[in-house]
């Protein structure tokens, strides 16, 4: 411990450092002490979660692929007008560099990458490739175009020099359903391809939808939950607590059990007569499906927030205000209600939040109308490969959960974040 | 419950049990998907719906084979003993690392704490379908990905929030005259830790290591990408069961999994309870 | 500095996970992914079991639903984890295309038991470069003759008719054989439909049928699920590969019927991972597999038919009936145009999967 002296108008410690400096000493051993603490979780955060994420989030720009394989080509597209079809020249180049890359067994990652820009360019690409390798020399140009008559338009040649860009925006503007057009003008995707937008459009509308009907599920549960005396509203929360600690994967399950054609509630509805056999409902593997399933899993997010708000409210306010003369109602919006609105922010926004990234549930139960943005993901993770746009459109959806994240943690605050 | 005081008129009356009435049906829909599964897990046929036989209570209609089905099957018992593997290491590191970072992060000198704060918790706001994608690029190239050991990092990596936040939720209302109290009486720091620190945030370090637990052995989407044949765990089994084939095993295994976070439930809230206790919080 | 940042990264993590990671597969083990189900099953069965019995090599099974997805990611990432792959034609001709199937040379395969060398032995058309051909299988449809009193579908029209033939519709979710039937069922002769396919009008065409039951489809993925789906009620009539089908009639007693009019026959072939470290193993499994004993061994299992020639005289008699190319089921039937399909997935699956977004 510091022993503070009085000498000569600076007060310093026994070994004769002034006092400032030893507590700034100490100040700085305790920080970094508290630092030295997080420190090794916050490297493992960092390393095996930010880091592969945002790693990840690269691949959405990167662009190696054509640029690697086909360079002279590019080389040779550098100064090209775009006005014409190249000369021979460039054909005879193009020849030389896909060869090499057919008998390496590359071509077809060019034509792939190619594809995802122009589509219907990938035959062109691989029929091409598999002509060239029979024959020894040119003039390629009439090979070529024999091959595949899209070699003679000029779109072909532009959207090549256009996927040889080392770094490319072409996946976010897939993602947002936009594309260059051989110009490099940025235009909207042909009709029949423009489904992200509606889908980001459809996933937002969802969770709105889903936050609202939590939070009208939630309002009243909360409060009887909150007015109630302990010993049954523990009861209550029990109620509430169970679901929210089992499995997701079972109450997917139990909803599937639930709603299916051939499952207990229209079973039931069927005894009951309000429909017949062959009218039963369709009540799963579609949007409402989805809707339902998620709603229950997330009630229990609205529910915690909102209760733990309303315990601190006093009953003597509403007790003032009716004495006061305020109709139950009125006593209810202007003085109950007021009070609420930090727990309806955080519960709505956190319900929110994990519903816009929710993947299982619309996987397993919302068949062809119920997916979501993160569906699309997984589709382009795992089945198209296109793990530029799969990136561009985690990227979209991270940037979003970000900013929702950002205004929770200032209207909220994250240190408030409880369970149970 | 309380009666309602004799003053009240038939409008407000109506408007109570009118309410009740309401906030019972919510609380239907809450509970009516976990208790549905249960009597279905022990039907003797393989339908999801209610037989006349199991409505008039005939045992015949009941019986254990989905249960003994689960116990039969290779696949189901290597994914129990997996799930029990990536959970158990994965919620050690998880409440070491969690533990260590909340202690940090409540010392009132800790530099950038609201950032460090953000990043800590992220895993438990970011799109699992994100993390998913990022981690099967990372874990792939360093030659994890399909091993035990990939999988329980990740499941460290999203348990890890949930203790951070229980335990310095625990830590917030903590009385650092205590720590100077023993200090001063002459205990070392690690006495002082050990006999001060541990016995007043373990309630909070063990319901972060529950939830730690949970999470594990609930996360289905990192281990879809991560996972191999050999690391598939119960709800990566239980997925694909519900894409493929929805078997009443899959009843069975739920059953099976209400009664193990039913009793993770009462573990926690035995925890709470005496956790208020011992800060001298009276039930309230 | 970025690129220096991700290799220290990688290189630290990388040291500190080698100690403790050293735990892989074993080398006498090997990794053989099909499609799941009865499917698997009779691969098990006739392939994996014996097998094993003779070598003492562990065979680990492991389903997949189709497509290069994973093969792609496991060789593009340097982490092949499976070894041998039961795949469809058009995905050998691309995997072999995109250098990730291993290039297989046909003399290493045992002649036929008549003596016939193997290259003559195998239908034509069922060896390639990085593909051992194993079985023929079909895309056809079902019905629950059960849920249908009066006349029953007969013809692939029927599956796109919902107002003669009422009831949700399964169809399995990829383009393959769906586009093919539409245009089958809007009057294209089997012979054209891949030429129509070539154009932009006819896979206009193709998809504006589609529309028609477009909200009356569940789509499965994998080929378990159809019959399950048939069996729990949730459609009336569905796609299933006919093997499966088989087995839900004839082993598990389900009153479906099948009909042929307008099979899609494919071939389902082994093909081996690029970079695999059991190359040998697999190579060795790949020759005992498909010799012309446990060919027509498959057969007792599933009503898949095997390539051999010299397999055909073992098939037993009562099978025969349920094998896509027994000529009764074989009339109208429609091979899958594997070149095509590997030209142009990319393009029909992107042009699908916005199709169903919408």
């Amino acid at each position: 411990m510091a022993q503070a002296t009085l000498d000569m108008g600076v007060i310093t410690t026994v070994d004769g450092t002034p006092l400032k400096t030893k507590l700034r000493q100490a100040e700085r051993r305790n920080r970094l002490r508290s630092f030295g603490l997080v420190f090794p979780l916050l490297a493992f955060i960092m390393i095996s979660f930010v880091f592969p994420i945002g790693d990840m989030i690269f691949r959405s720009v990167d662009n190696p692929v054509v640029a690697q394989h086909l360079p002279r080509t590019l080389a040779a597209l550098e100064n090209w007008d775009g006005q014409e079809i190249p000369d021979e020249e460039v054909f005879s180049v193009l020849a030389q560099e896909m060869r090499v890359a057919a008998e390496a067994r590359e071509i077809g990652k060019v034509a792939t990458r190619l594809n995802y820009d122009l589509p219907g360019s990938r035959s062109t690409i691989t029929k091409t490739a598999r002509k060239i390798r029979k024959i020894e020399e040119g003039p390629y140009k009439e090979v070529f175009i024999e091959a595949d008559k899209d070699w003679g338009e000029t779109e072909t040649w532009s959207k090549l020099k256009q996927v040889g860009e080392r770094y490319t925006i072409s996946y976010y503007l897939a993602a947002v359903d936009l594309q260059r057009d051989a110009t490099g003008n940025i235009i909207s995707q042909p009709e029949n391809r423009q489904i992200y937008v509606p889908l980001f459009l459809r996933t937002l509308w969802v969770s709105l939808l889903i936050t609202v009907i939590c939070l009208l599920l939630a309002y009243p549960i909360a409060y009887l939950m909150a007015t109630l005396p302990v010993r049954y509203s523990n009861l209550l929360i029990i109620l509430v607590l169970l679901p929210f600690w089992t499995s997701l994967l079972v109450r997917t399950t139990s909803w599937i059990v639930l709603l299916q054609t051939e499952g207990v509630l229209n079973d039931i509805l069927v005894w009951i007569g309000v429909i017949s056999d062959e009218g039963r409902i369709q009540m799963i593997y579609n949007m409402t499906g989805t809707i339902v399933a998620m709603v229950h899993i997330l009630l229990p997010f609205m529910v915690l927030p909102l209760f733990s708000v309303m315990k601190t409210i006093s009953p003597s306010y509403m007790r003032a205000a009716k004495s006061l003369g305020a109709t139950p109602s009125r006593a209810f919006w202007t003085v109950y209600f007021p009070n609420t609105v930090p727990g309806i922010g955080a519960g709505s926004l956190l319900v929110f939040i994990l519903a816009i990234g929710y993947y299982i549930t619309p996987a397993l139960v919302g068949g062809r109308t119920g997916q979501l943005i993160s569906n699309f993901i997984a589709f382009h993770m795992q089945s198209s490969l296109n793990w530029g746009l799969a990136a561009a459109l985690g990227g979209l959806l991270l940037a979003g959960v970000l900013a929702l994240y950002w205004l929770y943690n200032r209207v909220v605050g994250i240190d408030s974040m409880k369970f149970g | 419950m309380a009666a309602l005081p004799p003053y009240t008129t038939p409008l407000e009356r109506a408007w109570h049990y009118g309410f009740r009435f309401i906030c019972a049906c919510i609380f239907i829909f809450l509970i009516l998907p976990i208790l549905v599964i249960l009597p279905l897990s022990f039907n003797a046929e393989p339908y999801f719906t209610f037989t006349p036989g199991m409505l008039s209570l005939d045992p015949e209609a009941f019986s254990m084979r989905w249960y003994r089905d689960i116990f039969e099957n290779e696949q189901w018992i290597g994914s129990i003993k997996n799930s029990f593997i990536v959970g158990f290491f994965a919620t050690v590191l998880a409440t070491f690392l969690g533990t260590l970072a909340a202690l940090g992060l409540s010392r009132a000198n800790m530099p950038y704490r609201t950032l460090i704060m953000g990043i800590l918790i992220s895993p438990m706001i970011v799109p699992l379908i994100i993390t998913a994608a990022g981690m099967y690029f990372f874990y792939t190239n360093l030659g994890l990905a399909q091993t035990h050991l990939g999988l329980i990092l990740a499941h460290t990596a999203l348990g890890t929030p949930f203790v951070v936040i229980t335990v310095t939720a625990t830590l917030v209302g903590f009385d650092h005259s205590l720590t100077r109290a023993s200090a001063s009486l002459g205990a070392s720091p690690p006495r002082t830790f050990f006999k001060i620190i541990v016995p007043l945030i373990a309630p909070g370090v063990i319901s972060g290591a529950l939830f730690a637990l949970i999470t594990s052995f609930d996360e289905v989407v990192v281990v879809l990408f991560l996972a191999g044949f050999e690391q598939r765990t119960i709800p990566r089994q239980m997925w694909a069961g519900i894409r493929e084939q929805i078997s009443p095993t899959i009843l069975a295994v739920a059953t099976l999994l209400i009664v193990f976070s039913i009793v993770l439930m009462t573990a926690l809230e035995l925890l709470r309870r005496r956790n208020e206790r011992m800060r001298g919080i009276r039930p309230s | 500095m970025r690129r220096f940042l991700k290799s220290s990264v990688y290189a630290t993590v990388g040291l500190a996970a080698l100690g403790l990671a050293g735990v892989s597969q074993a080398a006498d083990s090997l990794t053989v992914v099909s499609w799941g189900g009865a499917y698997t099953n009779s691969q098990i069965n006739a392939y994996h079991k014996p097998y094993e019995a003779k070598t003492g090599v562990k065979i680990n099974s492991e389903d997949y639903n189709g497509g290069l997805a994973q093969i792609r990611a496991q060789v593009e990432a340097n982490n092949v984890t499976w070894d041998l792959v039961d795949l469809e034609l058009s995905d050998v001709i691309r995997g072999c295309d995109e250098g990730l199937l291993e290039p297989i040379d046909h003399g290493i395969l045992p002649a036929g038991d008549d003596g016939t060398a193997a290259t003559d032995d195998f239908l034509e058309g069922t060896l390639y470069e990085c593909g051992i051909g194993q079985i023929i299988w079909s895309t056809v449809f079902a019905y629950d003759a059960s849920k249908f009193t009066g006349d029953k579908p007969s013809a692939i029209g029927d599956l796109f008719d919902t107002a003669k033939f009422p009831g949700k519709r399964g169809l399995r979710k990829t383009p393959r054989v769906n586009i093919e039937w539409a245009l089958m069922v809007d009057g294209v002769a089997g012979e054209d439909v891949y030429e129509t396919l070539s154009s932009d009008e006819g896979v206009d065409r193709a998809f504006s049928v589609l529309d028609r039951i477009k909200d009356d489809v569940l789509w499965w993925e994998a080929g378990a699920q159809p019959p399950q789906m048939l069996a729990d009620g949730e459609v009336s009539m569905t796609s299933a590969y006919n093997g499966r089908l088989f087995n839900a009639i004839f082993k598990e007693g389900k009153p479906f019927e099948i009909v042929w009019d307008g099979q899609v026959w494919d071939l389902d072939l082994w093909g081996i991972v690029k970079g695999t470290p059991n190359l040998e193993q697999a190579l060795d499994f790949v020759k005992f597999s498909t010799d012309t004993q446990r060919l027509a061994d498959q057969t007792k299992w599933i009503s898949y038919g095997p390539v051999r020639q010299s397999s055909l005289p073992l098939v037993a008699e009562e099978m025969q009936p349920h094998m896509p190319n027994y000529p009764e089921n074989f009339k109208t039937a429609l091979q899958n145009d594997f070149e095509w399909w590997a030209d142009h997935q990319d393009e029909m699956n992107e042009r699908f999967a916005a199709w169903l977004a919408q």
